[in-house]
């Protein structure tokens, strides 16, 4: 029981991981049906300026906190920057092209960034100082750090605000506008060249909070970690739904958990033929069979035949 | 052909830089393979440095082959650590004429490389793959000098059983050749050597989290977890243990005995052991001395640049003994050279691997690695 | 010029360009050429699911590690069994096939980027398991692959040391796909790929059976890669997961769309392009130092770099495609002045 619900603690963790990059997937597709290949490489951009900023005030005297803070102050503008400047070279020019040339343009961005990463950053593995205390806690027989906490939780706050902003704004009005027909919305006085540059900008702010917290969590960075973890935050968010918010976080939740007991509990399952080397089969398998019976995902819209 | 063009820019440029002077002196021309682009970079270019340091040593000690004056050229090649492009770059190598290669970084690049290499009769000298099929092929100029996978895992399978007293093992890799390879040997050995295999877990090489697996592991109370892999995945997962509150003896090979490994699970690094082919680089007559050289050329050794420097130095020293730098001249020499590398006595057996491979164990004490007596 | 005297030319130029090739540039250009062939074959194939049928694939690499394992397990000291390649070929292909559909057959329902994670999903899928099948038997050798892996031979004839033998060989398969390719899609059931892929509700309501046309989108396309898969074993001589990974995947799908999704000829022309390009950059990092006198940039660093830039810039002048059929550069002509109103979603303009 205290392992299980160890596993438990573990795949939730994970999840909100997942769950708070697949937000920024989510966000974009939602207002512009488009996948944003380089979203993941966003978060690592802002995993490295967060750790750059750490390891220069690490001898500082600063509290802890406070280090990652102001590190997270320098992620969000460059990461924003970032993503503004991707949306504004890489996608805008072809937004009447045929669908699938902003994908490759996408993965042309994602190979420029992580090239860019390895000139700025090196080649190296890099190593998050240890400077946040971090307290384990038990919680019914399972161990969580204060950090772990503080990930589910940041996680939870992202979904409350990002669902806030896009349901009561008048910023998330213009963007339900564009998603549903930029033309009109244009009629309707929604400027939707902003309205996208915007979501890109609160897209890649929320990428370079999941930086921030995936480097500091696992104390490392490394300029090629954007493209798994983009992966599986691109799952997650199909699971729960692509373009929903609250699916991001429950898909990302879901992808955790099954990870996590597939990881722990294949092998016995099968009586140790397959064992945690399956756990991402196991992951897949569970997408696909949630695919095959809701075709949009576990909160999507259920969408008519016709687009 | 519609990409003519594209053809005649390349031609341009090949022109442009197929200029060697030979002159009166002789170019020994070195190739260096490893993944210079992508997750394994920084130990390609590790690598790469190792050839290259060997090199600028050597032109500064008047070579001279065969009565002749020489000066090696390294030249460097990117695999990306991907077979196919491997073949690429080892047909590339052998267009241009190479004398000898130092490469390729992984078992996965090296096996399919070595066969063209062979074809051309050119020597190849891993200074890091370590899978047993690299050397089993039948291929008379595949070399290496670390130790196989066999050979290390032996070690390591003495030392926990022997040493750490380990009698349940928890072992797990992360699906890669070389973790996957050592992992196994070392599970074969411990069994043989009285221990229990407990938990036999999986990860991958770009996983970040590692908890699943542990905890699981946690559940099975081993004595001693095992991993076969490299520092990027043991330093997080060290670090996830012991947040796990498990206080377990940890294990590790070649792949993390780094500093690496100490910085990426900082203070929880203390006490975990891991080993290294060949003997204490800083014991060793030169190594000292190859250890500041290194720094001040290039920063810190990553990992494996020390067996790319013996390499090279293994290879010139047959090509001086051959007296030619011909590839179909100094191989047979290749075989029968004995060097006294920075990583310990080097000498082939008739398949190409290391000879009397020897293995050191590091314990990390006070933050650093310590070779065990 | 008459037409069989323009494709004697191409026919004399393409059976002399390796000794051209060797000539100018050594055999590692030969090399390059031949995997070119093999990506031409593959883009091909990947071709009929997305440009043809358009079914966004994200996992094709799957079918072509299906046909290397296949020639590699049947044809190497791995089992002991050595079967000659003109068996091994049709059978990598044959089951590849299957395995299409197989992964065609639950997603049938979906849709666009539904579609593209699950074939993602199933490429991943098929790789963990040759990744993993070497315990508790050792069926795919695992990590450390399969080694020693027979050539293409021909009785006493074999191909082992030529990378002549392979171009040819190559060439004349190459040629076949896009022979296949061409004449499929003028045929009824591309006729039927090209409706379901502008309008599946249509296409069903003329009487198209859509879903088995699907599964014969996926069959095709798969049953090509199997094929190129088996080559790709018999070349090389040693397989292992590391080639069959998701960045492959995603090479293809540029290959595809850079070419000009839909056209052969744009298809082969954005394989032949991508395959060449990044080994074509090599020479960057020497030719910076002949330029400049030094080199600034890692030349390593740089290789990638301008690869990336490459893909973007492509994109962004020639949005269709490098070479576009003529249809589609006529729709997308027309789409910019009467049919904007029918946009949907901003970056959906041109439904494919």
């Amino acid at each position: 029981m205290e392992i299980f619900l160890q596993q438990l603690v573990n795949g939730v963790v994970l999840g909100s991981i997942y769950a708070l990059v697949a937000l920024g997937y989510t966000l974009v597709y939602g207002i512009m049906g488009l996948i944003n290949f380089a979203h993941g490489d966003v978060v690592m951009i802002g995993a490295m300026v967060t750790l750059t900023v750490a390891r220069l005030l690490s001898n500082s005297g600063l509290p802890g906190p406070l280090i990652v803070l102001l590190g997270l102050l320098a992620a969000v503008p460059t990461c924003m920057a970032t993503g503004y400047l991707i949306e504004r070279i890489a996608y805008r020019p072809l937004r009447n092209a045929p669908r699938l040339a902003p994908l490759i343009t996408a993965i042309g961005v994602s190979i420029l960034l992580q090239n860019l990463a390895m000139m700025i950053w090196g080649r190296e593995y890099l190593s998050f100082p240890q400077i946040i205390p971090s307290h384990a806690f038990s919680f019914f027989g399972a161990s969580i750090s204060t950090t772990q906490s503080i990930i589910v939780i940041g996680s939870g706050v992202m979904m409350v605000c990002l669902s806030f902003l896009v349901k009561k704004t008048k910023l998330g009005n213009a963007m339900r506008a564009t998603s549903q027909n930029p033309e009109v919305a244009t009629l309707m006085g929604v400027e939707v060249n902003t309205v996208i540059s915007l979501t890109f900008i609160l897209g890649s702010a929320l990428a370079a909070i999941a930086g921030m917290m995936v480097s500091a969590y696992y104390g490392i960075a490394h300029y090629d970690m954007g493209f798994m973890l983009g992966l599986k935050a691109f799952t997650a968010a199909v699971l729960g739904g692509i373009g929903n918010i609250e699916g991001a976080v429950l898909g990302g939740l879901l992808l955790g958990i099954i990870e996590s007991m597939g990881a722990g509990y294949l092998g016995t399952l099968t009586g140790g033929v397959m064992g945690s080397n399956y756990q991402d089969v196991f992951a897949f398998f569970v997408l696909i069979l949630v695919l095959v019976l809701r075709p949009s995902g576990l909160l999507g819209e259920r969408v008519g035949e016709r687009p | 052909m519609p990409n003519r063009p594209l053809f005649i820019v390349v031609a341009a440029i090949l022109a442009g830089c197929a200029k060697h002077e030979a002159g009166s002196e002789l170019v020994v021309r070195i190739g260096s393979v490893a993944p210079l682009t992508g997750p394994q970079s920084h130990l390609g270019k590790d690598n790469d440095n190792g050839v290259r340091l060997a090199a600028e040593e050597i032109n500064a000690s008047n070579l001279v082959i065969g009565g002749k004056k020489a000066r090696i050229e390294v030249l460097s090649e990117d695999d990306q650590a991907d077979p196919r492009t491997a073949t690429v770059v080892a047909q590339k190598l052998v267009d241009e004429g190479v004398n000898g290669v130092i490469g390729d970084l992984n078992s996965g690049t090296s096996i399919p490389a070595s066969k063209i290499y062979s074809d051309a009769g050119i020597p190849q000298i891993s200074p890091s793959a370590t899978a047993i099929a690299f050397t089993s092929q039948g291929f008379k100029t595949a070399f290496r000098v670390i130790t196989n996978d066999r050979q290390q895992g032996e070690a390591l399978a003495q030392f926990a059983t022997a040493k750490l007293h380990a009698k349940s093992i928890a072992i797990i890799d992360d699906r890669t050749a070389y973790g996957q390879g050592l992992a196994d040997e070392f599970g074969k050995d411990a069994k043989a050597l009285g221990a229990n295999v407990v938990a036999r877990e999986y990860t991958s090489d770009h996983a970040t989290d590692f908890t699943a697996i542990l905890t699981s592991i946690k559940g099975k109370h081993p004595d001693l977890v095992f991993y076969g892999g490299m520092d990027a995945q043991s330093g997080p997962m060290m670090r996830q243990l012991r947040n796990l509150g498990m206080n377990v003896a940890f294990l590790g090979a070649d792949g993390s005995k780094s500093p690496e490994f100490i910085r990426l699970a900082g203070r929880s690094a203390e006490g975990a052991y891991a080993s290294t082919p060949g003997m204490p680089l800083d014991k060793m007559p030169g190594g000292q001395a190859f250890i500041e050289k290194y720094n001040a050329r290039y920063g810190k050794i990553q990992l494996y640049s020390p067996y790319s420097y013996d390499a090279t130095r293994v290879m010139v020293e047959a090509m001086k003994k051959a007296g030619s730098a011909e590839p179909s001249k100094y191989l047979p020499y290749l075989s029968k050279t004995e060097w006294q590398g920075v990583t310990g006595p080097i000498s082939f057996d008739d398949k190409g691997d290391i000879r009397r491979g020897t293995v050191t164990l590091y314990q990390v004490v006070n933050g650093s690695w310590k070779a065990i007596p | 010029m008459k037409p069989f005297m323009k494709t004697g030319l191409y026919a004399l130029l393409l059976l002399t360009l390796p000794f051209f090739t060797d000539f100018a540039f050594g055999k590692t250009w030969v090399r390059i050429l031949d995997f070119a062939l093999l990506y031409v074959m593959l883009a091909l194939g990947l071709n009929i699911v997305v440009g043809f049928a358009g079914l966004l694939d994200l996992g094709y690499v799957a079918f072509f590690a299906v046909g290397a394992y296949l020639y590699a397990l049947l044809a190497s000291p791995h089992f002991g069994l050595h079967l000659p390649f003109w068996l091994l070929l049709p059978m990598g292909a044959f089951a590849a096939g299957i395995f299409g559909m197989l992964l065609g057959a639950p997603t049938l329902r979906l849709r666009g980027d539904y579609l593209a994670i699950v074939t993602l999903g199933f490429g991943e899928i098929i790789r963990i398991f040759l990744n993993n099948l070497n315990a508790p038997y050792d069926i795919t050798g695992g990590p450390q692959g399969i080694d020693l892996i027979d050539p293409v031979s021909l009785g006493q004839f074999s191909l082992n040391h030529s990378v002549y033998g392979y171009y040819f060989l190559f060439l004349f398969l190459a040629l076949g796909t896009a022979f296949v390719s061409t004449r499929l899609q003028h045929s009824r059931i591309g006729r039927a790929w090209v409706a379901i892929r502008e309008d599946e509700i249509a296409a069903e309501a003329m009487g198209i059976n859509t879903r088995n046309v699907k599964l014969m989108a996926f069959a095709m396309g798969a049953s090509f890669g199997g094929l190129s898969g088996g080559l790709f074993a018999g070349f090389e001589g040693f397989v292992s997961p590391e080639s069959f990974s998701l960045t492959e995947s995603i090479m293809i799908l540029c290959m595809v769309v850079l070419g000009g999704m839909g056209h052969v000829r744009g298809v082969i022309f954005g394989s032949v392009l991508l395959s060449i390009l990044p080994e074509a950059l090599r020479y960057v990092g020497p030719a910076q130092q002949s330029v400049f006198g030094k080199i600034y940039v890692d030349p390593s660093s740089l290789r990638m770099l301008l690869f990336g830039l490459a893909l973007i810039l492509v994109m962004l002048l020639r949005p269709a495609g490098l070479w576009p059929s003529p249809e589609r550069r006529r729709e997308l002509a027309a789409q910019g002045e009467t049919a904007r109103h029918e946009n949907t979603n901003v970056y959906d303009a041109a439904r494919d």
